[in-house]
């Protein structure tokens, strides 16, 4: 970069993009996807279905990792056994989200968490929302536990967990 | 190790912006052919071809290592392309170097690029399988939330403020104002950057960097060729990469310990001992303003939590002790994803060619080091540069 | 050492359903930008020309993919060409069968090294060959929009005499 040269590159406005002041050509992949939930989350889901968290647990390393998984990515072994897991836990860290993925504002602020697990081997977690609680009054550490969806509405679902709340 | 000595000895980019009239293999072409007009190499110079692009969903396109070849210069030469998100800036380079230094091949086209535009109603929907589909997307999240909870559990681990973290924002912006293909520089202050638009707290709009366009390129020669064609190679002296559980939600995130095993394995091969003093300036990957300090710490350059200082204290200028990010970063360039690293890597480049122009650090570097980061908060990569 | 569970009954299998929720708007490109507003203005097939290679690229490119090359030199080509291959569709995108079969072919036009792939529609009961001529039918000016579909589709014509 010897002195300072024209760069290539020619950039457009906003405008001249989707006001047809370049010619375009659209398409629509429409991706649609169905995923296995395999063995490990097959039943992880089926547990929350009853109000139950589980885990599976290393016998190598002694971890009791949630999300269970068949296989212990350290080890590379066979994880050993299901181990169910208290539906409590403690807040990793957690965030105030304005805006939805396509970059809209959302009317209510959600709080996204890491919620670490009751039995589970320290520093396990995984994602999901906190509610009945002002952002202001979260804070690290905090004790939470979950709220469940009644049980003929749960599905099999993370969301038949609709949130954690301090307690 | 039996490897050949390898070196950069051209490069060329276009400019990053939000949406270019240019298709992806022409971005590549500017770049490309830059890169060779810029150490008087032609196509026929060239022995292989190695391509660093992010998933096809970006450009909407199906195998775009091959879509892209041709305008690469891969049209009849053997073409690699790899990705590990982020990472892949720095890692094309290193997969670059492994051709040449293998003794396979002697002269060696590195080409990253982006076209994000493409991708409707906006980019981001592209990152949404980023997350667990079964556990994690019915959530209805957003990458930046992400960001936000690493970033939050790193200020929490520390101390550090949103003040502290917006310095960088301030620096890198800043210095992008003498980058000619720089999207989004501005002279901003820390005040700006704390009242802008909260995104997902703790992250507000000008914490992070812009969706962009662009292509960047580099020439790799054996060291038979290098000295021939330039009297300025600058060797590639270290090459590292590391990569994480994608279980992200398992991990310690105020430390990202796989930036650490990238460094060392570059600082071992480069004989590094002492990276603070020995290397003299540095391009971390900054996605994100808080990501500089994270990765600074994460190269060993200072302890743990204390980057945020080093910042404060104005080491980390232009004119400091440790420039970081003389170019702008990608906070203040812009960021098509796997191109960003490539620009960052041509950077140390120039700096350590004295060929940055305004923004060339003083003190005759002669030891630079750039390092990208990408997928689930994964993978490091990391390149050491010499003269 | 633990074993692997299996799943021995159907109702064990569970499903999750998603979907990618992006859709795509090309631009063009510099090439493009100039081949495409030729054929909408004025009906006429452009090729960009690397002389060293001595290759007529057809759709014209910016830049030569054999040398590297500037291309500056755009030539006209065609209109009219030789099927090169041809193929009769009879399924569609989605696996279902076509009401029509439609007839694609790959036609090296007048002029031009590369390749131009588009529909063909003969008059029932005309079997195309290979090496037959062909020329591209338009829609009238008002109704071009800058777009490969700008051409209906080309058809056969009564071979050139020498």
């Amino acid at each position: 970069m010897v002195g300072e040269r024209e760069f290539p590159g020619t950039p457009l406005s906003d405008e001249d993009l989707h006001k047809g002041k370049v010619l375009t050509v659209e398409a629509d992949p429409n991706a649609r996807y169905a995923w296995d939930t395999g063995v490990a989350i097959g039943r992880f889901l089926a547990e929350l279905k009853n109000g139950r968290i589980i885990g599976r647990r290393c016998h190598r390393c002694r971890r009791t990792l949630v999300p269970p998984r068949m296989f212990c990515e350290q080890c590379f072994r066979p994880t050993d056994e299901w181990v169910y897991l208290k539906d409590s836990g403690r807040v990793n860290t957690y965030s105030i989200s304005y805006i939805r993925w396509d970059a809209s504002r959302v009317a209510e602020p959600t709080i996204p968490a890491v919620v670490e697990i009751d039995g589970a081997h320290k520093g396990m977690g995984f994602l999901h929302l906190l509610g009945e609680v002002k952002p202001d009054d979260v804070h690290m550490g905090m004790r939470v536990k979950a709220v469940w969806k009644r049980p003929r509405e749960r599905v099999g679902s993370i969301r038949d967990i609709l949130y954690f709340k301090p307690y | 190790m039996g490897l050949r000595r390898v070196a950069i000895v051209g490069a060329g980019m276009t400019k990053f912006m939000r949406r270019a009239l240019e298709t992806g293999r022409e971005l590549s072409w500017q770049a490309s052919r830059m890169a060779l007009e810029s150490c008087e190499l032609t196509l026929k110079d060239v022995d292989g071809v190695v391509i660093g692009t992010a998933p096809d969903v970006f450009d909407g396109v199906h195998m775009k290592g091959e879509y892209l070849a041709d305008g690469a210069g891969g049209w009849g030469k053997p073409v690699l392309r790899g990705y590990v998100g982020g990472g892949t800036g720095v890692f094309s380079p290193i997969q670059g170097w492994y051709h040449v230094a293998s003794g396979l091949f002697d002269v060696v086209l590195v080409v990253a690029e982006e076209k994000m535009s493409t991708c409707h109603p906006h980019p981001q929907g592209a990152f949404l399988s980023i997350f667990d589909n079964i556990l994690e997307r019915p959530l209805e999240p957003n990458l930046i939330w992400i960001f936000a909870l690493e970033m939050h559990r790193y200020m929490a681990a520390y101390g550090i403020s949103k003040r502290d973290i917006a310095l960088v924002s301030v620096k890198n912006k800043r210095n992008a104002l003498d980058h000619p293909c720089a999207q989004v520089a501005e002279n901003i202050t820390v005040e700006d950057v704390l009242n802008s638009e909260v995104l997902v707290w703790p992250v507000n709009r000008l914490d992070v960097s812009p969706v962009s366009d662009g292509a960047a390129a580099l020439v790799l020669a054996a060291e038979h060729v290098a000295k021939r064609v330039t009297d300025k190679p600058v060797w590639i002296d270290g090459v590292g990469w590391h990569l994480d559980s994608a279980y992200w939600t398992n991990r310690e995130l105020c430390y990202p310990k796989y930036v650490e095993y990238a460094a060392r394995m570059a600082y071992r091969m480069a004989g590094i001992t002492e990276p603070r003093k020995q290397i003299h300036v540095v391009e971390p990957y900054d996605p994100f303003s808080y990501k500089e300090l994270h990765h600074l710490e994460g190269l060993l350059l200072c302890g743990k939590g204390e980057a945020p200082q080093l910042t404060a204290d104005g080491v980390t200028q232009r004119n400091g002790d440790l420039p970081v990010c003389p170019s702008g970063g990608l906070m203040g360039v812009g960021n098509p994803i796997a191109a960003s690293g490539v620009m960052k890597t041509a950077e140390i480049f120039w700096q350590l060619r004295g060929e940055a122009g305004k923004r060339q650090v003083p003190g005759r570097p002669t030891c630079g080091l750039a390092q990208a980061w990408g997928d689930l908060m994964q993978v490091g990569t990391v390149i050491v540069l010499r003269t | 050492m633990g074993s692997l569970e299996h799943i021995e009954r159907v109702d064990q299998l569970g499903q999750w359903p998603g979907e990618m929720p992006v859709s795509f708007l090309y631009t063009v490109g510099v090439a493009g930008e100039r081949f495409l507003r030729e054929l909408m203005e004025n009906g006429r097939f452009l090729g960009s020309r690397c002389s060293d290679c001595r290759y007529t690229y057809l759709p014209p490119r910016l830049y030569c993919e054999r040398c590297f090359a500037e291309l500056t030199d755009w030539v006209e080509v065609g209109p009219r060409g030789t099927v090169e291959a041809l193929t009769v569709a009879h399924v569609g995108l989605d696996g279902q069968p076509l009401a029509e079969p439609q007839t694609f072919a790959l036609i090296r036009l007048d002029g031009a090294d590369g390749l131009l792939i588009h529909r063909i529609s003969a008059p029932a009961g005309q079997e195309l060959e290979l090496g037959a001529t062909v020329e591209p039918v338009f829609h009238p000016r008002a109704a071009r929009k800058g777009s490969i579909l700008d051409i209906q589709h080309f058809k056969p014509t009564p071979a050139r005499r020498r």
